[in-house]
């Protein structure tokens, strides 16, 4: 049978891969698609648990469609960062961009 | 009682007081006119004369005594735990003072008129003159010891500003310096000897401590007591001029002439004196301040006539003379009698002045040539001058019947009653300065005159005070003898004394044996002293060089206190300021080396941040025991 | 349909596996432009999740907006950042070794704590779409509107960074 502890492993398994890509990935566009997985993960959690435990079904729902736009927003902004950074220094590797240095 | 002696009396505050307001406006309105400003200060000096003769008759006819003064004081300030009064004490010893202070600066000033002439500092020379009169009274008026030490200090201002008055000279300023420096050394005891006895009887009013003490000293002893005496004696020691704070007063000659008779001879210098008289309610139930004061001064008295004996500038032999003679009133106080100390400083007063009035006559004749051996034969040309001199030099050595020999028989005979050790080592500096008084008078008056110079006599602006002390050193002896000074200059009940005709006559004798070798080693034939001299080396070499006091004082200075002083710079260099610097410097290296962990990699950051959110996960997870499987949710 | 039995077994660990192998791939490819299809994919995959957890509503909008606008940007942007060489364009940096332990012990410490938790099943449900629709505009209105004006600020953001500042006039 599947159960709540099911999907939450499957959001900690998608979480720890996130987490992963976001440390050891040099490509800045890379970054950002770990940042989406681990939001995704997030939602998981949050509709598992809407549907499982909530005294609130809908409540956790509609958490997860805020979770969702913003995530969209950030994924705009972020990526007209990257590109406005390459189109400044000329590349995305995120070992490059060190400019806050002491 | 008339009517003057009893409104100088009732108004003595006007006596220092006339002269400051002469000072006041002379130093305002008559700097630039020198005919105003003379007989300004002169004109006041002479009311304050006046009015003090008056106070002096009032003393004498309402019999006021030591022990029930009269005294007009009002509060200065007041507050919880300490109360100044202001006022004037008048008793004979304060109109003692009085009296010796304002006749000398009078004829000083009188002296000045000629000797002045043409100085371009000369409205400044009287306006100081007041000035410095005026605080000397004011401190013989004191009515307790605050009042005392702010004018003892004004005092001491005034000679600074006096012994410097040729200030564009580097030895007038430095020896203007060295005065100032060394009194205060002098001061601090005295000033913690007040601040002592303040904190001691809760009042510093010489009348109520002069009730207060003895009762102390009959239930707590003289122990802390002493010290606090011998404190207060320090002030005496530096301006007084005892061994070892001496050093100023030969020094002190770089000031005008005036100057020297009127501060360094009469009148500062006998400020010591005085405070130990006003106070010796304090001091004469201490036996162990009396002997050390005994004895100090009569070490001064045998120092200072040692050094004379040898030295060659007439200031200077003058200079040391004064300090010698100091010791003999130090001694007399020592040893109890406050009348032998009071009575020599009256007549010490007129013919030392004397003498220095007469030696700067002869400066002024011969333009500044101090040296005594290159003078000569000046009866000649300046009999008026030599007379004089001669007077004053017989008074000094105590010869009867001038001055000095009735107070130097009063100090002797007390001495005597005390310690003859005592007595023996006063007569020995009685004879040495027999001694060099006589090599004085006979190498700078007899002989043959040296051909370079040209001296004259004097003025009669000079020649007339000179006269007035003349007067007072022949008769200013007998006189109050005989009207009894002893049985109003005392302390305690008046021992009248007749003339103890043993230690009179030695004491003549063993003047006129130091008349004799004088006479015998500088008069008529070759000089043989020179002769002396050389065979004595050592000895010469001692007394020549002042016992090289001078030199001690400045090793110590430049090699203890100066020492001192660059240990301090570099523990303040090295130690404190390497625990400073080593605070910030190592809080900047601390800074340098944190600062290469901000390495702008944002994936480092992001780990960091990681690492130090699970190790909050699991201190919280162990601290508050959630690892305990099966909790609930 | 009921969310019990056989199919339903199936279908989760099904799409469970399609989702962290594709993520897995997101992760691990060298290659940019599989790295961002393969993200396409993942999300495709977190849809059909929703679905198996009955969710319609949210795996719609998780589809539409995630799978076919996000992943659209990423692309996009992969695609004006381009480098030279693409088969070797998302390399792994020097973390390796640290970031794989530190995602270790993330999970270890998250499927330690599922697994240790007595879960308390009993609430919960299935939610009607128009349910969320009626809760936005009632309880969850100024949220709502914030996330617009957030939108909308993340817009004008966007377009003014891609348009550049005073460099081009």
């Amino acid at each position: 049978m599947i159960g709540l502890s099911h999907y939450l492993l499957v959001g900690a398994a998608l979480f720890a891969l996130g987490l992963f890509g976001l440390l050891t990935k040099r490509n800045l566009i890379a970054v950002l698609m770990s940042i989406e997985l681990m939001l995704n993960s997030v939602n998981i959690n949050l509709v598992a648990f809407s549907r499982y435990t909530a005294s609130d079904p809908v409540a956790g729902q509609v958490f997860s469609l805020f979770i969702i736009a913003v995530a969209a927003a950030e994924v705009a902004v972020g990526l007209a960062l990257a590109y406005a950074i390459y189109r400044g220094r000329d590349t995305v590797s995120v070992d490059e961009m060190d400019w806050l240095k002491w | 009682m008339n009517l003057w002696a009893d409104f100088s009396l009732h108004h003595a505050w006007l006596i220092p007081l006339l002269p400051a307001l002469a000072f006041l406006v002379i130093s305002f309105f008559f700097l630039k006119s020198p005919w105003l400003a003379a007989r300004l200060a002169i004109a006041a000096m002479t009311a304050s004369f006046a009015l003090t003769l008056g106070m002096g008759w009032a003393v004498l006819s309402t019999g006021i005594t030591v022990e029930a003064p009269f005294v007009m004081k009002t509060v200065w300030y007041s507050m919880p735990g300490l109360s100044v009064d202001m006022g004037v004490l008048v008793d004979p010893i304060s109109a003692t003072l009085l009296f010796v202070v304002t006749l000398i600066t009078l004829m000083v000033l009188i002296y000045s008129v000629g000797y002045m002439a043409g100085d371009p500092g000369y409205c400044r020379f009287f306006a100081f003159i007041s000035l410095f009169a005026s605080s000397m009274l004011a401190m013989g008026l004191a009515t307790n010891f605050l009042q005392m030490f702010i004018f003892w200090e004004l005092v001491g201002l005034c000679s600074y500003l006096l012994i410097g008055f040729y200030f564009y000279k580097i030895s007038a300023r430095e020896a203007g310096k060295k005065a100032f420096m060394t009194t205060r050394i002098g001061d601090f005891g005295l000033l913690l000897g007040i601040l002592l006895l303040q904190m001691m009887f809760g009042t510093l009013d010489f009348a109520a401590l002069g009730l207060k003490v003895p009762a102390y000293v009959a239930s707590h002893g003289t122990a802390a007591l002493t010290g606090v005496a011998i404190l207060i004696f320090m002030g005496p020691v530096a301006k007084s001029g005892q061994f070892p704070l001496h050093v100023w007063l030969p020094d002190a000659m770089e000031g005008p002439t005036p100057v020297s008779a009127l501060i360094h001879a009469a009148t500062m210098v006998v400020a010591g004196v005085y405070l130990i008289a006003r106070s010796f309610g304090l001091f004469h139930v201490l036996p162990g301040a009396m002997t050390l004061i005994a004895w100090l001064g009569v070490f001064t008295a045998l120092f200072a006539a040692f050094i004379a004996l040898t030295q060659k500038e007439i200031k200077r032999i003058l200079a040391f003379s004064t300090i010698s003679q100091l010791g003999f009133m130090m001694l007399a106080l020592g040893v109890g009698s406050l009348t032998a100390s009071m009575f020599h400083l009256m007549t010490h007063a007129f013919f030392k002045a004397l003498l220095f009035l007469g030696a700067g006559s002869i400066l002024h004749a011969i333009h500044d040539q101090a040296d005594i051996f290159k003078m000569g034969g000046l009866r000649k040309s300046m009999p008026a001058t030599c007379i004089m001199m001669g007077i004053a030099v017989m008074a000094i050595s105590g010869i009867p019947p001038f001055a000095g020999f009735f107070s130097k028989d009063e100090i002797l005979v007390a001495a005597a009653h005390v310690s003859v050790p005592l007595y023996m080592l006063a007569s020995l500096a009685a004879f040495l300065t027999a001694f060099y008084m006589a090599r004085l008078f006979i190498v700078a008056f007899l002989g043959e005159p040296n051909p370079h110079n040209h001296p004259h006599e004097s003025g009669l602006s000079m020649l007339f005070p000179m006269g007035v002390l003349a007067v007072l050193s022949v008769i200013g002896g007998w006189l109050p003898f005989s009207l009894g000074f002893g049985d109003w200059v005392r302390f305690g009940p008046a021992h009248h004394a007749g003339i103890d005709w043993a230690v009179a006559g030695a004491s003549t004798v063993i003047s006129l044996t130091g008349f004799a070798l004088a006479w015998f080693i500088y008069g008529r034939g070759p000089r043989r002293s020179d002769a002396l001299a050389a065979k004595s080396g050592l000895l010469y070499s001692l007394s020549f060089n002042k016992f090289f006091v001078d030199e001690l004082y400045q090793w110590f200075n430049r090699n203890v206190i100066d020492g001192l002083g660059r240990l301090s710079f570099w523990i303040d260099l090295y130690v404190l300021g390497a625990l400073v610097d080593g605070a910030s410097r190592g809080t900047g290296a601390a800074g340098t080396e944190l600062r290469h962990t901000q390495t702008g990699q944002m994936q480092q950051y992001a780990a960091v941040m990681l690492s130090a959110t699970a190790i909050l996960v699991l201190l919280l997870a162990v601290l508050t025991g959630s690892l305990v499987k099966g909790g609930q949710i | 349909m009921e969310s019990t039995g056989l199919m339903h077994t199936l279908a989760f660990f099904l799409l469970s596996g399609i989702t962290l192998a594709a993520a897995a791939g997101v992760v691990f490819k060298r290659n940019l432009v599989h790295s961002a299809f393969l993200l396409s994919v993942t999300f495709l995959g977190v849809a059909g999740l929703y679905m198996t957890l009955e969710a319609e509503f949210l795996a719609a909008v998780q589809a539409l907006v995630y799978s076919g606008a996000v992943a659209v940007l990423v692309v996009i942007g992969v695609m004006l950042t381009h480098r030279e060489d693409m088969s070797c364009s998302n390399p792994p940096n020097k973390m390796i070794v640290a970031g794989g332990l530190a995602a270790l012990a993330i999970v270890g410490v998250l499927v330690w704590a599922v697994l240790g938790t007595a879960w308390n099943t009993g609430k919960g449900g299935i939610v009607d779409a128009g349910d969320i629709g009626r809760r936005f505009l009632t309880d969850f209105a100024p949220p709502f509107e914030a996330v617009a004006l957030l939108l909308l600020a993340a817009l004008i953001g966007a377009v003014v960074l891609f348009k550049g500042g005073k460099e081009q006039s």
